[in-house]
């Protein structure tokens, strides 16, 4: 019995290595950027310090200052002072530039009080308002990042304040990524249950050519579906071509169906349709039949036949081909990249976007948690409404 | 006969190869160098990179990008440097340069013009970064195509935001990058006073509402090479562009394009070296070339870019395939500076962040 469970234990332990190193891992880490910004209290650790005694208002004391002028003489002297000024900047606009003078004015600079000679090299350190950000960032454990990923930040007196209204972008994309990802679902679903209706109850030869004609599309690179619909939908394309061939709209007023929203709701729900189809499918072949036959050998019309005996046993399919697929569409990002345009645009374009060319990488960790706690609630949700235990993927 | 002279041949093929061998080993003898691809990469290899290939022996790697630090960041935080030099953005030069990522370039070390003057005298006196060996002067302006506008023509800035007098799709870099700017003097700011507006929130919510006024007709591009390509397709009726790409289009491809230069948002490139490249010395060697006086006067035979040496200026001559005589189409020709914006770098590396910020949540509003 033993000698069996170890033998069992041995067997699942490259997959455990392998989920360890690729999932939890990187995961984790993801989670420990979204918290912790050890960036400034590193660089300026005696001044972050001496912050945390001071109350926040008015100006610090002079011990406070001459730490920091120190601190900086020695970030620059240590080349760190760039990364110091951009990661003070991303708190403060306009903090960059004043970090990066005094770093160089320091060199010609006098000596104490500090209190005068700082400000006297950039007028910033005469503001409260730089020592509250440097108090602020020093903190190594931080919950800056989810605060911004939902559109809030901190107030010049430290409460929890919105984002200006010009720079709310977050919550506005999070609702917008929800929405459309259920959109995506419902599509597929209308489009996807006739098919595989189809599909179960044809016969044999006919199911065959439907099964391959739903598999080929999913056996297909992602991008050359994706790149595909450029061809057809874009204003030189074949559907607008044809449109204008047959007189439906004149020539100069060819539609915009990519590089928008449009664009990105048909794409993805083409691309997403098959992992509609084939966990409805597998639940449909299991329903007999002649059950249909039987209700309305008893008097029911198809409608309520389908309606009181097919669809309830069709419904665990319908559970598992939606979260399948609005999981799937809620984390989208080559798609809506290429087709979405602007107003196309998900919340996984924009963790790309902090992760590639912002390096805002703490933003990005932080929505990326956020959309993955979203993803679990909704998921909890379903478990609670519809019960997992019904689902059946086939 | 016939087997005889295939083992030749494959002893030849052999031969060749092994001959080749020594030389693909050393992996020095060529450095990666960045510009901005389309046109002005084509004019920069028939310009200099030819020559300096020529004399030195050295090859050059040409890749391509459009702008920002991101890719220099990630080489610097990988350890990972692949690019030697970069064709770099002021603002850019000078956040890079902040934080290490560049190599701090000496003029001293910068070869002299031909009549003696040393380069530290020879370089205008526009804005200066540690890290960055000044090349060229350029503008983003915008054009439109000639052909769809018979009577009445755009003429200043305020005309690129006019749907009324001139209705049809826009073309805009998507950045806020020059478009802040744009839409300043096209509300009435006079250029020299545009920074001074965007350094307080309401110039900046100004800048805004007024290009809310275009916004739903408006086709963003991010490479220097499409706005040509959308002009001349006619997908849009005028667009912001890089002015000599607009100006290569006309010339060479002989498109019916016309920029307009009310407004023009001048900005100033510099060769960069990324630090930590393992080619130091080599790279060097081309920021030298590629900003002697020589190089950058050449290239005025190529694309319409005002060179930063007050020695190349005195070189600058006709265009090389068609003669057009150039001066007039540098940025920086008097005439075409009546209006024009000095983009200043400064103000950018400050705010870019959080410009970047408001300019994608005005997007997707």
């Amino acid at each position: 019995m033993a000698k069996a469970r170890t033998g069992a234990i041995m067997l699942a332990l490259p997959l455990t290595a392998f989920i360890l190193v690729t999932f939890i891992a990187p995961l984790g880490s993801m989670f420990m950027r979204s918290l912790y910004d050890p960036l400034v209290a590193d660089i300026m650790p005696e001044t972050v310090a001496a912050l945390e005694e001071w109350d926040g208002t008015g100006l610090p004391p002079e011990q406070v200052y001459a730490l920091a002028a120190r601190e900086l003489e020695r970030a620059r002297e240590e080349k760190t002072i760039g990364k110091l000024a951009t990661r003070l900047n991303r708190d403060t606009s306009g903090l960059r530039s004043a970090v990066m003078r005094t770093g160089r004015g320091l060199k010609r600079a006098g000596g104490p009080p500090w209190s005068e000679t700082l400000p006297a090299i950039n007028a910033a350190w005469g503001e409260p308002a730089t020592w509250q950000a440097l108090a602020r960032t020093g903190a190594r454990v931080t919950p800056v990042y989810y605060l911004n990923a939902v559109d809030l930040t901190f107030g010049s007196d430290g409460g929890i304040v919105r984002q200006p209204e010009e720079r709310r972008i977050y919550t506005a994309l999070f609702i917008k990524t929800i929405r459309v990802s259920l959109t995506i679902t419902l599509l597929c679903l209308a489009i996807g249950y006739p098919v595989a209706y189809l599909i179960a109850h044809s016969p044999p030869r006919l199911s065959r050519l439907l099964l391959v004609l739903v598999l080929v599309p999913f056996w297909t690179s992602l991008l050359v579906r994706t790149t595909s619909w450029i061809v057809l939908l874009q204003q030189q394309g074949v559907v607008n071509d044809l449109l204008v061939r047959f007189g439906l709209i004149p020539d100069e007023q060819r539609l915009t169906m990519i590089h928008n929203m449009t664009g990105t709701l048909v794409a993805m729900t083409h691309v997403l349709l098959p992992f509609m189809i084939l966990p409805l499918y597998s639940v449909m072949r299991g329903i007999p039949a002649v059950q249909m036959q039987a209700a309305m050998s008893l008097g029911a019309s198809w409608p309520r036949a389908f309606y009181r005996v097919y669809l309830p046993q069709s419904l665990p399919g319908v559970g598992a081909g939606c979260l399948l697929v609005f999981i799937l569409a809620i984390g989208y990002y080559i798609t809506p990249a290429l087709v979405g345009g602007q107003s196309g645009q998900l919340i996984s374009n924009f963790i790309a976007y902090h992760i590639q060319t912002s390096l805002n990488w703490g933003l990005a960790a932080a929505l990326g948690c956020v959309l993955f706690v979203a993803v679990l609630l909704l998921f909890l949700l379903y478990d609670r409404v519809l019960g997992l235990d019904r689902m059946k993927l086939g | 006969m016939n087997t005889i002279k295939a083992s030749t041949r494959l002893i030849a093929a052999l031969a060749a190869v092994i001959a080749a061998f020594p030389s693909a080993a050393q992996e020095d003898d060529f450095i990666t160098v960045v510009s901005w691809g389309g046109s002005y990469a084509r004019s920069s290899v028939k310009a200099y990179h030819e020559r300096f290939v020529e004399e030195t022996g050295i090859q050059i790697k040409l890749d391509e990008y459009n702008g920002g630090l991101a890719q220099v960041r990630a080489q610097a935080e990988t350890g990972n440097v692949t690019w030697d030099v970069v064709d770099m953005e002021a603002g850019d030069t000078l956040l890079g340069c902040d934080e290490g990522l560049l190599e701090t370039i000496d003029y001293e070390t910068l070869p002299a013009a031909p009549d003696g003057t040393p380069a530290t005298e020879d370089f205008l006196d526009v804005f200066d970064v540690d890290c960055g060996a000044k090349s060229l002067i350029y503008s983003t302006v915008y054009a439109y195509n000639d052909t769809l506008f018979p009577d009445l023509k755009p003429a200043t800035m305020a005309d690129f935001f006019d749907l009324g007098k001139f209705p049809g799709r826009r073309g805009m870099r998507r950045t806020p990058n020059a478009n802040l700017e744009f839409a300043l003097v096209a509300d009435g700011v006079p250029a020299d006073q545009v920074y001074e507006a965007l350094s307080s929130e309401e110039g900046i919510a100004r800048a805004f509402r007024k290009l809310d006024i275009i916004k739903d007709k408006v086709v963003w591009w991010e490479a220097g090479a499409q706005p040509p390509q959308m002009l001349a397709d006619g997908e849009v009726v005028m667009s912001t562009a890089y002015n000599g790409r607009i100006f290569n289009a006309w010339a060479l491809e002989k498109q019916p394009l016309t920029i307009v230069w009310d407004g023009q948002v001048l900005a100033t490139g510099y060769q960069v070296i990324v630090a930590g490249t393992p080619k130091l010395e080599l790279a060097r060697q081309f920021v030298a070339f590629a900003t002697s006086t020589r190089s950058l006067a050449n290239l005025t035979k190529y694309i319409s870019y005002g060179p930063l040496r007050r020695s190349s200026l005195a070189l600058v001559d006709k265009h090389e395939e068609t003669g057009i005589e150039m001066e007039p189409h540098l940025p920086n020709a008097p005439q075409n500076m009546a209006n024009a914006v000095l983009e200043d770098p400064e103000w950018w590396a400050d705010n870019q962040d959080e410009m970047n910020e408001r300019f994608a949540a005005w997007l997707i509003k």
